[in-house]
């Protein structure tokens, strides 16, 4: 293993942060997308204006501007709604917190046109042979549609998890210590950036090769017989 | 907690200022990524191997990192090397400016390049073959043929990247510029009203996407418009 004058430990440390950050925005950003899309498709008109709301404005602004707002500006928000309550201490959101919430409400607005999309493709036959044998729409939903969706937007959702995984580079700049983070705090010292920062590259580019080869991995076994009628 | 519409108001030449910065960002590296994307999505879409791979290394890495270390690797990384410190290289290298104009560039020529050749490579096959049995050279089919049709299949998903382009010039505010994300970042030091200055500028950001979402229709209607029926 590389010792990077002993910096090499920081910079591991540093990207399981990273992955971990990945990891539990994409849970709750798979949460949301299912929930846009869902809303998107509603017969309850609100509810899509709702839902196209959250993407338009969510795709036009920047993530960095996102991480924050909800870094500097949470712990407003949350004072605010506590205050209601009676609460009136301080209330601190910590870099990962923000990171988690910038990151996963990006992925959602994605994901939510990912998983439209995906819906979309499932047969109205199937729909109506589900009600014919007596199923709710919402147990169709969850028995027939759902099933199949995933296989149709896995490709879709791995290029997304591609770009949330560079996007938490972002959350160093409000001080979590990341693996870009452990970098820059690597080069205060050492004064060497250029061998730092390639260091990190390199390990964001193993990273995302890991990520590519674990969602060719899960679409191939979504449906061995190559993927048709991808979406992406 | 109290919203206060009158620092948004006051601030506003200063995110004005911004915005002028965030789209010279963005419009220079655009031309400048698409300049150097052309050349490597013509190798990328090569017959021979080798000029195919190329560009691939490069490609690789851009698409593979995130922007933020590229742009660190180019105006903090830069500093290491005497050969860029004692020569006139550093002029340009110890110009936060010029440095993320250089990193964005080169990261959407990366992305370009890859969406140019894929709309090489879904020109009609028939299309090239019935320039060659008009005895065209290479050359002649590429920049008649070739190049102006890969340009109007192009055209819907380089509108998205260019908007990718424009949340990634954020980054920039990293390195000390005072872009849109930087300004208000400077604002907010001052006055400590995160919501109301992120707010402001987020509505730029969502603007100005619109303004190219409707530019680019207007040009892809012009370009494809051999495939509208007349009205």
């Amino acid at each position: 293993m590389l010792d990077l004058q002993g910096f090499g430990h920081l910079l591991w440390q540093g990207a399981w942060v990273t992955v971990q950050l990945a990891l539990v925005s994409l849970f709750f950003g798979l949460i949301l997308g299912l929930a846009g899309a869902a809303a998107k498709l509603s017969p309850v008109a609100p509810l899509r204006w709702l839902a196209t709301g959250y993407t338009t404005l969510v795709r036009g602004i920047p993530e960095l501007l996102l991480v924050l707002t909800l870094y500097f500006g949470g712990s407003m928000l949350l004072m605010a709604v506590a205050e209601r309550f009676g609460y009136t201490e301080y209330i601190e959101v910590s870099p990962f917190a923000a990171g988690v919430a910038a990151l996963s409400i990006a992925f959602g607005a994605y994901a939510t046109e990912v998983f439209r999309a995906a819906i979309q493709a499932i047969p109205q036959g199937q729909w109506e042979s589900a009600a014919a044998l007596g199923m709710s729409p919402t147990l169709t939903f969850r028995r027939v549609v759902l099933p199949q969706v995933w296989r149709l937007a896995l490709p879709g959702l791995g290029n997304l998890f591609q770009v949330l995984l560079k996007d938490t580079a972002l959350v160093s700049v409000v001080g979590l210590n990341d693996l870009m983070r452990q970098a820059y705090v690597a080069t205060g010292s050492t004064k060497e950036p250029f061998t730092f920062y390639m260091a990190a590259a390199l390990i964001y580019l193993g990273l995302t090769a890991v990520s590519t080869l674990i969602s060719a991995w899960l679409e191939h076994r979504a449906d061995p017989a190559l993927n048709r009628g991808a979406i992406t | 907690m109290s919203w206060s519409w009158e620092v948004i108001w006051e601030y506003l030449p200063r995110l004005i200022d911004g915005m002028w910065l965030t789209l010279e960002l963005v419009l220079l590296s655009a031309i400048a990524g698409i300049l150097l994307a052309v050349p490597l999505a013509l190798m990328r879409a090569s017959k021979n191997l080798w000029i195919r791979a190329l560009p691939w290394g490069y490609i690789y890495f851009f698409r593979g990192t995130p922007l933020m270390v590229q742009i660190f690797l180019i105006y903090y990384g830069s500093a290491q090397f005497d050969l860029i410190r004692q020569t006139a290289l550093w002029n340009f290298f110890s110009e936060p400016y010029w440095c993320a104009l250089l990193a964005l560039t080169l990261n959407t020529a990366a992305y370009s390049a890859e969406l140019i050749r894929g709309a090489i490579q879904a020109i009609p096959k028939g299309e090239i073959e019935a320039a060659k049995a008009f005895g065209m050279s290479p050359l002649t089919l590429t920049r008649r043929i070739v190049l102006p049709r890969a340009f109007g299949i192009v055209l819907p998903a380089y509108g998205n990247e260019l908007i990718l382009m424009l949340k990634g010039s954020a980054l920039a505010s990293t390195i000390t510029l005072l872009d849109l994300t930087g300004m208000a970042r400077t604002i907010i030091a001052r006055t400590y009203t995160p919501l109301e200055i992120f707010f402001a500028a987020g509505m730029f950001y969502l603007a100005i996407s619109a303004c190219f979402i409707l530019v680019f229709r207007v040009i892809e209607r012009r370009l494809n418009r051999y495939q509208y029926t007349p009205r």
